[in-house]
């Protein structure tokens, strides 16, 4: 495994092939310039007011009469919306932990990570799926169902899907890879300050302290992943002083 | 399918068959809401499409006089591919279409295995289920263990996640995946149909996990994907050959035809979306116009009666529904079942070729085996029973 990018030739610039660079720029400032009444945003705007939804909430089961008291149970001006941002976060906590488990092993894989770096991975990993139960237990009392993908949960999906491929990919370096998992930290912190906010707002107390605790960890998640990352950046820099 | 009779009904005249720019990229299905057999039935008559692109390329490259025909057919065919195909959502991650993909080769098999006529036929059916039974079991399990997901938000309950023949145990030599053709003479319309639409749909998977396969990052995906696609050709192989080579190529234009309109007319009376039930007709309506261009064809070129070929069946239209109990009853007698040569056995034999390019293949291990090593699928993932202990 590669543990940091060297130098090299990297032929994707300009600067590679000037002379084709150059009669390239000619030929398209003489090219017809093409007219058209639509643009992109236009065709984009018309698709935008026509679009479906992606999907949407899943019935809690008081709603459809399994469980009388999980109707009660919903409290809030707009339930669907909670239940929705549960099982976003239910999914973005056990894909993390599948993202931990990918890092890991780069980690186990990489002559340079200390086996002390590798065991706070394993905490942090663990902490993800505890947060994943945690959730799970909440949406269970809500009379939600966990196992359903929820509309936010899919959209998350495809927005973590960049960080999946990066962290997985065996050419990436860790520092890369560091740098993935931190956007899926930063996400996670502010998702779950605005959970905490919802859970609150919508009178749900015996979430809260559950919730406040998750939030705790999280922020210590990204407090040590930050460092992980510049201890990493540093280290790609003193070897490149040394050559 | 009293309704519908494949020697005599008119569609929509090619000439009226038209698309505008936007008519081939529709609003998608709800990869959430909508129902699974939804979803199969676009995979499935995607499928279809692009087969019948496929086998058109094919006749032109060895018929001159047709070559403007099939053409025009097949601008049309490829503009109803296009809107097909677009109708799978983009949030679906590509191991989740795979599990769509999956779903199609296990339940719409499943259902024609049931209603072919030819013990033969229906056997090979039998045999090739069991192994698209086993690869959802393991792309599931990368599902899981790569996304975190569930394999059952797209399955929605109507078909098990368990081993079928184990994938690792499906490498066969090719001598061993070329069935016995049908007799083109004897063998039932149906047992035609049935042959088309599933080699139809088997030449998708494969050419989609081409596609993706080296898509991925994450390097056992690449290696299940590359393994799976290889299997696929080897279902490719099998089913292809269940079709008689002596049927003239344009006697294979018009069995084509006469699948996409049983498959249309399959679809069509099945499909529960409003919005895409009426797609089904409308393409039903232009198949119904294909199949009538290429009767004439047939008759004014090979100066035979189309009837020869399709027969006076009365067709039963494929029921879309959860083939759960047949399956498991197929799992439960014929997983050990083997081939050679054209020949299924139930002793386990294999020919030597096949044991030599199976160890061959499996020299370096088996990412099947490594990606669900003590995966068992439970609602929710595997992390389910995990987190509590949490």
């Amino acid at each position: 495994m590669q543990t940091r990018t060297p130098m090299g030739m990297n032929r994707t610039g300009t600067t590679v092939s000037p002379l084709g660079a150059r009669a390239m720029q000619q030929i398209a400032e003489q090219a017809a310039e093409t007219m058209s009444d639509d643009s992109l945003a236009t065709l984009r705007g018309i698709a935008f007011d026509e679009a479906d939804g992606v999907g949407s909430v899943p019935l809690p089961a008081g709603v459809k009469g399994v469980a009388k008291s999980a109707a009660a149970a919903l409290k809030g001006k707009a339930p669907e919306y909670l239940i929705d941002k549960l099982g976003e976060r239910l999914a973005f906590e056990r894909s993390g932990a599948r993202l931990y488990e990918a890092l890991i092993t780069k980690c186990e894989h990489d002559p340079e990570c200390a086996a002390a770096v590798i065991a706070e991975l394993h905490h942090i990993h663990d902490e993800e799926l505890a947060h994943f139960g945690l959730l799970k237990r909440a949406m269970e009392s809500l009379g939600a169902d966990p196992t359903a993908q929820t509309p936010c949960a899919d959209v998350s999906a495809v927005m973590s899907s960049g960080i999946v491929q990066v962290v997985t990919d065996p050419r990436t370096t860790l520092a890369q890879s560091l740098e993935a998992i931190l956007v899926a930290e930063l996400a996670d912190n502010a998702s779950w300050e605005m959970l905490l906010q919802l859970v609150r707002d919508a009178g749900h107390d015996d979430l809260v302290a559950g919730f406040e605790q998750a939030l705790q960890q999280e922020q210590e998640h990204l407090a040590k992943i930050k460092p992980l990352l510049q201890q990493s950046a540093a280290t790609q820099m003193r070897a490149r002083k040394r050559k | 399918m009293a309704d519908l009779d494949l020697l005599r009904d008119k569609g929509c005249p090619l000439s009226q068959q038209r698309f505008t720019g936007k008519d081939l990229s529709p609003k998608p299905i709800s990869k959430l809401d909508d129902d699974a057999f939804t979803r199969v039935r676009v995979i499935l008559l995607n499928g279809l499409e692009i087969d019948a692109l496929r086998l058109k390329h094919m006749i032109a490259r060895c018929n001159g006089p047709l070559r403007t025909k099939l053409a025009e057919v097949r601008r049309v065919e490829h503009h109803q591919a296009t809107l097909i195909n677009w109708l799978i959502g983009p949030d679906h991650s590509p191991i989740e279409t795979t599990i769509g993909y999956e779903q199609v080769a296990i339940e719409v098999t499943a259902e024609v295995a049931q209603h072919e006529p030819d013990p033969y036929l229906a056997q090979a059916y039998r045999f090739g289920l069991l192994e698209d039974f086993d690869h959802l079991y393991r792309y599931s399990a990368l599902l899981d263990r790569l996304e975190g997901k569930d394999a059952n938000n797209i399955l929605q309950g109507y078909t098990d996640i368990v081993p079928g023949r184990p994938t690792m145990l499906e490498h066969r030599a090719p001598e061993d995946d070329v069935r016995r053709p049908y007799e083109r003479n004897s063998a039932r319309a149906i047992s035609k149909l049935h042959a088309a639409l599933i080699t139809a749909a088997e030449y998708q998977t494969h050419d989609y996990y081409m596609n993706i396969g080296p898509q991925f990052a994450d390097p056992i995906a690449r290696q299940l994907y590359a393994e799976i696609a290889s299997i696929e050709e080897q279902h490719v192989t099998q089913y292809g050959a269940l079709e008689d080579p002596n049927e003239s190529l344009l006697e294979k234009w018009l069995i084509h035809e006469a699948t996409e309109v049983y498959a249309y007319h399959s679809c069509m009376q099945a499909e529960s979306n409003p919005r895409i039930k009426a797609i089904w007709e409308r393409f039903l309506d232009y198949e119904l116009g294909h199949l009538e261009l290429v009767r004439k064809l047939f008759k004014d070129s090979e100066r035979r009666d189309p009837a020869e070929v399709l027969g006076a069946d009365g067709l039963v239209p494929l029921v879309f529904k959860s083939q759960r109990d047949f399956v498991r009853q197929v799992l439960a007698k014929e997983v050990d079942y083997r081939a050679i040569g054209t020949e299924f056995n139930d002793r386990g034999d294999e020919s030597e070729a096949t044991l030599a390019y199976r160890n061959q293949l499996n020299a370096s291990g088996s990412p099947s085996q490594a990606v669900s090593a003590g995966y068992r699928w439970q609602p929710g993932t595997e992390l389910n029973a995990q987190a509590v202990n949490f």
